[in-house]
């Protein structure tokens, strides 16, 4: 097997590559999502913080 | 009762961050083992060549399109009934996760009909209730976005999941119910001779994919449910000790 005919996929390499990176795209999507989620709560928790102490 | 003792968001915040790297490694190890198997080792089909491949990702995201819903259902139902905040928690933490999964099951369903269908789309009994399961998820998570307050908001969300499981087995018995452009089951399926009508090449992968989902959900979720804890949990000491400066 060589890399060419493994990327063209017998001709469906379009529609098989889009399925597989749309799955990248998911799972990258997700992990970051969620990370980003975890940073505002975070930041957001902090500045009540900093405001309770400034009272 | 030790159940109770990690129902507690403090007890499970800590737990789940244990928890987080063990899974996320799980994932990966499976995901590779996976795409390998997929890629690599699976023959193409006699029929469908080697677009059979979409299969892999498409099979296992639309599993967990619904594995998902009845996981926020479930919750939901949980929270409802007994009160329990983690578990309004797991619900409002799986919508998001579930809805990329069903998003991730349409799209590629569109890229595998292209080629062997000749369509993107047509308005059949299955695509039309995977669609409809998308909106579901869009629904819970922009109602419980509206309301402010976190118990009225749980308790909307619990109801609205719970009248959406009847599109569960709608999806699942559709290819069976009505006559469909979309292939009925193949992994359940038994031929003449009373084998897996399903070749074990095609199997294995498959089943890895799913578990490896499985495993990358868990992950996500447990990451979704500890910045869900710290946020509802924000007026108490413990949080307030954790992000002390």
């Amino acid at each position: 097997m060589n890399w060419s005919e493994f990327f063209n996929m017998g001709g469906y390499g379009l529609y098989v590559w889009g399925s597989y990176g749309m799955a990248a795209l998911v799972l990258v999507f997700n992990v970051l999502a969620a990370r980003r989620r975890e940073k505002n709560v975070r930041r957001e928790l902090e500045e009540t913080t900093r405001l309770n102490q400034a009272d | 009762m030790l159940f109770h003792k990690y129902a507690s968001p403090k007890v499970f915040y800590a737990l789940a961050g244990q928890l987080t790297p063990w899974f996320a490694v799980a994932t990966l190890i499976l995901l590779g083992y996976g795409l390998y198997q997929g890629l690599f080792v699976a023959p193409p089909d006699y029929q469908q060549g080697e677009s059979v491949r979409i299969m892999f990702i498409h099979v296992p995201a639309a599993w967990m399109s619904m594995f998902v819903y009845m996981v926020m259902a479930s919750a939901g139902a949980i929270g409802l009934i007994w009160n329990m905040r983690l578990a309004d928690m797991a619900a409002t933490a799986s919508a998001p996760i579930g809805a990329s999964f069903t998003l991730l099951a349409l799209v590629t369903g569109s890229l595998w009909g292209k080629p062997m269908w000749g369509t993107w789309w047509a308005w059949d009994a299955r695509l039309t209730s995977e669609l409809l399961l998308f909106f579901l998820y869009l629904g819970f998570m922009a109602l419980q976005a509206a309301i402010d307050d976190p118990r009225r908001a749980a308790r909307a969300g619990a109801l609205l999941a719970l009248v959406g499981v009847v599109n569960i087995p709608v999806i699942h018995f559709s290819v069976q119910w009505w006559n469909t452009l979309h292939q009925p089951a193949s992994v359940s399926a038994i031929n003449k001779i009373g084998t897996p009508a399903i070749h074990p090449s095609l199997l294995i992968p498959l089943l890895i994919m799913a578990v490896a989902f499985t495993l990358f959900f868990v992950t996500v979720l447990l990451m979704r449910l500890r910045a869900e804890i710290l946020h509802r949990e924000r007026h108490t000491g413990w949080v307030a000790e954790l992000v002390k400066p």
